[in-house]
């Protein structure tokens, strides 16, 4: 099932001796052709994980690159089906996991079920919801649990211990520490020891969950984190759409350059 | 879904948040959880401390001016016939408008918080205006979060933020109004809130925002009660509280302490918008989807993507596509009646008002419930009592106004 298939992919980067390499990139950014384009081309490069955005206009959490990508995708027109067309249409030909990262009212306005539904038929193997905070998303993670996808939890430097022993012990097999607070895309305004020692804490408390770290890594600090499970690329890949759009050039090309690099810099 | 009696309407929510189960909550990023949690003990705790609610008391009498009067509109009165339209005059309050109240309260947060620095959103400059004044009294540095577009047409209340030493900080990004200035604020808030407390301008956002808003700006019906016993001996069997609602702070504040008289009417006005267009910022009016804005489930303008529609609303005060949950709740338990004026019809009404009173010159804001008072009070009788409030001055719109009735000046 879809489930276990995210988690290998934890596994197969384990048996390399590195974190996996997730990449953020909106989907549908800058149309649909294209958007589909750069996620072959990322998985070509050696993503592991590719988490797909399916933005919201009114969102609280995405720092200027992300907000841009968005509002060109939303001004082409793209709506929520796209981004499963892309996916499905992606998943054909590859096998990399697909994650959502969105906000909550995109999926109340498709309607629980019918998104679950829609993700089964796309193989969406998870879910990220911004703006949906344990305890209130329990019963929709459980939704998603029932239907073999990982609805995945996210914890900050403040969420203190009790609660985050409570997220753990409800979470599914995988988990997302924000790495420092502030919203996506800001220059890293923690050290990467400050990071891992938040990580290694998380991962005392559950072992066997899997914990992505997000926000503000980069290439220059990317390698730090290569004994962690996983880490996150976005906003600098939005942003090199952003500039290869802005110069005629193949944001696929670009984006995917930039992620073979990412990804030696982990291996290495 | 029942509103409860002897209970602060602002305490009717359950321990997620939300008030008759469905409306307002804490739907925010895990990075917020923790400067919300602080900031509900803090509340909860300041609101019981009477050294606080003296505080509170003493810049409300002495800066803010309360209590604004309260006045018969003879005249107006006069003119439609029908009912007796009385006013709440709160734009006397300093700065204009009742955004006072809850800039002042916030301030004292900051401080009792122990933080220096406070950044807040602001529509038609109001919120924003009255933050940087506070702001500078308590010696807080300010950052406002303001809408390109409402930044443009409500440059006189931006003049006066800078002239505080607030920051105003354009926002470029969707309608490039209140909505996206509210997101950016959130944004801002997300990476600062260690150091910096924010103040959301309206009864919206997550519950303690709401609560810390309606809780302020309550001071309107608390001094209100007492100018009524005085004016009439007792409470009026026959009473109409016509307010407009765009976030709702003003309608929440005019209408707390009347909310238990089953006898008395609450009416709320929305933004019509230009007549003939379909835009709008009427969301109770025209039974918007529920959804989930700025961190709370509301009844919210949007299309079948769940994407944020634009309004359009001459008042940039009323153009919000959410509207408080203490007004969602309100509708559906029927205590409240919501009803929308159109761009003219508050036109018309600012121009009437302002000629028969002369005292009371309605911003556009208010100009919306006057033209609801103005539609209903030669149907009904002359022992109907409307209250009006008039919770905004138009010196701001003179622009605005002065331009659409082919004026220049």
């Amino acid at each position: 099932m879809t489930s276990s298939t995210l988690v290998k992919s934890f596994e197969r980067a384990k048996e390399d001796n590195r974190a996996a390499l997730l990449t953020y990139t909106v989907g549908g950014d800058p149309d649909k052709k294209t958007s589909l384009n750069i996620f072959k081309s990322i998985a070509d490069s050696g993503v592991d994980i590719i988490e797909c955005g399916l933005g919201h206009g009114a969102n609280i959490g995405d720092g200027g690159a992300i907000q841009d990508s968005t509002y060109r995708a939303l001004s082409n027109g793209i709506k929520t089906n796209d981004i499963f067309e892309i996916i499905e249409e992606f998943k054909k030909d590859y096998e990399t996991d697909v994650i959502i990262m969105t906000y909550q009212n995109k999926i109340m306005a498709y309607g629980e079920d019918d998104f679950l539904k829609r993700c089964i038929r796309s193989k969406v193997s998870g879910i990220i919801c911004v703006d949906w905070p344990w305890p209130l998303n329990l019963d929709f993670a459980k939704k998603c649990k029932e239907n073999s996808i990982v609805f995945i939890q996210l914890l900050c430097p403040t969420t203190n211990e009790d609660r985050l022993k409570s997220i753990l012990n409800d979470a599914h097999e995988v988990v997302y520490y924000i790495s420092m607070l502030s919203t996506t895309g800001q220059k890293l305004k923690v050290s990467s020891d400050e990071i891992k020692k938040r990580f290694n804490l998380i991962k005392k408390i559950s072992p066997h969950k899997k914990c992505i770290i997000g926000f503000g890594i980069t290439a220059d600090t990317i390698n730090d984190f290569k004994d962690t499970d996983a880490c996150v690329v976005g906003s600098a890949l939005c942003r090199e759409i952003t500039r290869s759009i802005d110069e005629e050039l193949n944001p696929a090309t670009n984006v995917g350059n930039m992620v073979s690099d990412l990804k030696q810099k982990l291996s290495s | 879904m029942k509103l409860e009696k002897g209970i602060p309407l602002i305490d009717q929510h359950d321990e997620n948040g939300y008030w008759g189960g469905k409306f307002g909550g804490n739907q925010i990023a895990e990075s917020l959880n923790y400067p919300i949690e602080e900031l509900t003990r803090e509340f909860e705790k300041l609101r019981n401390d009477e050294t606080f609610i003296a505080e509170r008391d003493y810049y409300f009498k002495n800066f803010v001016g309360a209590p604004t009067p309260f006045i018969k509109l003879e005249n107006l009165t006069k003119h439609l016939g029908g009912a007796q339209i009385y006013c709440k005059l709160v734009s006397k309050a300093t700065g204009g408008a009742h955004k006072a109240y809850n800039a002042v309260v916030h301030s004292l947060i900051c401080k009792r918080l122990g933080k220096t620095f406070i950044g807040g959103d602001t529509g038609a400059g109001y919120a924003g205006k009255m933050l940087s004044m506070a702001a500078a009294k308590f010696n807080l540095k300010c950052k406002i979060f303001m809408g390109a577009k409402d930044v443009e047409r409500q440059s006189i209340n931006v003049f006066s933020m800078r002239s505080y030493g607030a920051e105003v900080v354009p926002v470029n990004s969707g309608s490039q109004t209140l909505v996206d200035a509210v997101s950016e604020c959130m944004r801002w808030w997300t990476s600062e809130n260690e150091e910096a407390h924010m103040c959301v301008g309206s009864t919206v956002g997550p519950t303690i925002f709401v609560k810390i808003c309606a809780w302020s700006t309550a001071q309107i019906s608390r001094e209100m009660k007492k100018q009524v016993m005085d004016e009439f001996g007792e409470v009026p069997k026959d009473m109409k509280l016509i307010n407009c609602v765009g976030g709702g702070s003003s309608a929440a504040g005019f209408w707390n302490e009347w909310i238990d008289y089953d006898n008395i009417e609450l009416i709320g006005v929305e933004a019509g918008g230009p007549e003939g267009s379909s835009k709008h910022a009427a969301p109770l009016t025209n039974d918007s989807p529920i959804g989930v804005l700025h961190g709370a489930t509301q009844y919210v303008i949007q299309d079948d993507q769940g994407e944020i529609e634009e309004t359009e609303s001459i008042s940039a005060g009323l153009d919000y596509p959410g509207v408080s949950p203490l007004h969602c709740f309100l509708k559906e338990t029927g205590r409240a009646r919501y009803t929308s004026a159109s761009d003219e019809e508050a036109l018309e009404a600012f121009q009437l008002v302002s000629k028969n009173e002369g005292f009371v010159s309605p911003s556009l804001e208010p100009s919306h419930a006057f033209a609801e008072a103005i539609k209903i009070a030669p149907k009904l009788s002359k022992d109907t009592i409307i209250v009006v409030d008039s919770c905004g001055d138009s010196a701001k719109d003179s622009k605005i106004i002065a331009e659409r009735l082919g004026y220049k000046i």
